[in-house]
């Protein structure tokens, strides 16, 4: 397997292409798979990880995949396997951070395009995955739909009569279909109905999560919002259901950024502009840091309080301001006060070159404050 | 810094709100942030497998104990503490468990959405997946999806054209 680089592997969703990718970052749709004849990850022999990720790689060339990245992880560089999982493309225990190195067998391929990919022998043996920019739930569903007509052909999945496509975890059987967004909700928090809105997401049969910073804090007014149960409804039942309540999330999002704005304008331009005040000119951030100025910046943008920003810029800024990704373009490992120095220094050169907001934004501000 | 709310434990989430027009950071524990809805993950949002695990075999008449899997060794024990099956044959192996289980989580047992065609499909398995793919068809044309309900069209008439 050659590892064909990192440069832009997965990092399609950034363009900040589809529709309301102003809140909604990424449509994420995964599909679990398990081979007949092997055992599950927890009960696999000694060899049979290896075996599994040799099937699925001579599968990957029969499909979409052939020609893209494949990676065999547990010989991948620790920063490599730290780039894909800051990109979303691995899971921490695939990429092996808790301190060892990704156990044999342990692989991903993406195609060449980079939207979608297979991971290997991570919960189940094959998740196949995509990821889109904005919301775009059906799309993504059909896409990833398609590899796996192509790799079932190939490979012989685990499959009941009763229960559908059969998981290492039960909450996963049936469809093994997961759909999740990842959405930017800041009026909600702000005006504090976030908890009852994420309350009534959790009575219609979907989930959610914050979007954790280094630490254990939810940063930036992130969520993610997916569907919970996997059996009993149709692969398009369980998309279109997550479709519609998110319409109504953006709704409520967007009534709450409304009353913001009539009740407090000014705290809130406030916010914002000192949020890209910080951005712009800071010396030291660290990445929880950014990911909540971040949040103020994107809201603004949202608002058009700060036009000649696009969504891809900031998009961009949430994972190249990670410390794998600054480490890589440092060519070298970097301390934690030394990681937060580069990360104020690339947020700076991004936004001088391709962030900065008119002036028009500020004549438009101060015209409405002295009227 | 202590939680504002409890003033017992640390505080680890950190919330800016805006309360009559002016700026607030609150800073509360997981526990204190959970309570007041404001820390998702943690209560409403985590799956609650673990619990429906613990109910396994409470309710209803006791399923007759199974022995391990023939196939993959994991016993029903090992099940109940990692949640996870060992294999396919876990799930034929410990059938009567699972059913009430499924139920719990997902509301149903019957799985409805792709069927899968094998490699190598004996006759019955080719007609479960035409049955899979007309019900797919009927719902790309019920979403008004006709480019996709094209190619679904053309996969049911190569299928057909096969059998
Ligand atoms: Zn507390
Ligand atoms: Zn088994």
């Amino acid at each position: 397997m050659s590892d064909n680089g990192f440069q832009d592997v997965g990092l399609g969703w950034l363009e900040g292409s589809g529709v309301h990718s102003d809140i909604v970052l990424s449509t994420r749709v995964r599909l679990a798979r398990n081979l007949q004849g092997h055992a599950f990850a927890a009960r696999v022999r000694d060899g049979e990880r290896e075996e599994i990720l040799d099937l699925v790689r001579a599968a990957v060339q029969e499909t979409a995949l052939s020609g893209g990245a494949g990676y065999e992880l547990s010989a991948t560089p620790i920063l490599g396997r730290r780039l894909l999982h800051e990109r979303h493309l691995i899971s921490r225990e695939l990429a092996g951070l808790a301190g060892d190195t990704p156990p044999l067998g342990s692989g991903l391929f993406m195609d060449p395009q980079g939207g979608v990919g297979v991971m290997v022998n991570e919960e189940d043996h094959l998740r196949l995955q995509v990821i889109l920019s904005g919301l775009r739930l059906h799309d993504a569903f059909h896409r990833v739909d398609e590899l796996d007509e192509e790799l079932g052909v190939q490979l012989p999945f685990a499959y009941h009569q009763e229960y559908g496509y059969l998981t290492s975890c039960p909450t996963n059987v049936g469809t093994g279909l997961r759909a999740s967004i990842l959405i930017h909700l800041p009026g909600l928090v702000l005006t504090k109905e976030i908890g009852k809105v994420l309350q009534g997401i959790g009575q219609v049969g979907l989930t959610f999560r914050g979007l954790y910073g280094e630490g254990s804090e939810v940063v930036g007014n992130f969520f993610q919002i997916s569907n919970q149960t996997t059996l009993g409804k149709s692969e398009e039942d369980l998309v279109e259901h997550l479709q519609k309540i998110v319409g109504r999330v953006i709704q409520y999002e967007m009534g709450a950024r409304e009353i913001l704005m009539r009740d407090a304008p000014t705290v809130i331009e406030d916010k914002i502009w000192r949020a890209y005040g910080l951005l712009r000119y800071a010396r030291s951030l660290s990445f929880d840091e950014v990911m909540n100025l971040l949040s103020g910046v994107r809201l603004g943008m949202s608002m058009n309080l700060l036009s000649g920003l696009r969504v891809y810029t900031l998009n961009k800024l949430m994972i190249f301001a990670r410390d794998a990704h600054l480490e890589q373009a440092a060519g070298r490992p970097l301390r934690e006060a030394e990681s937060d120095l580069h990360r104020a220094a690339y947020v700076r050169r991004v936004l001088a070159t391709e962030g900065d907001v008119s002036a028009d934004a500020v004549d438009a501000q101060d015209d409405r404050e002295t009227s | 810094m202590q939680c504002e709310s409890c003033g017992e434990r640390d505080a680890s989430i950190h919330y800016t709100q805006i309360e009559k027009n002016e700026m607030q950071t609150l800073h509360l524990c997981e526990q204190c942030a959970a309570e007041k809805g404001l820390q998702p993950g943690v209560h409403a949002g985590s799956f609650p497998l673990t619990d429906f695990l613990a109910q396994m075999g409470r309710s209803g008449p006791e399923a007759p104990s199974s022995g391990p899997c023939a196939f993959c060794g994991l016993t029903l024990d090992d099940f109940k503490k990692s949640g996870r099956l060992g294999c396919s044959h876990c799930y034929v192996t410990f059938d009567a468990h699972l059913g009430g289980l499924l139920r719990r989580l997902h509301g149903g047992t019957q799985h409805v959405g792709k069927v899968y065609l094998p490699p190598d499909p004996s006759r019955a398995e080719q007609q479960e997946r035409l049955a899979g793919l007309r019900r797919k068809l009927d719902r790309a044309v019920q979403s008004e999806d006709f480019e996709r309900a094209a190619q679904i069209r053309d996969l049911i008439r190569t299928m057909e054209g096969a059998a």
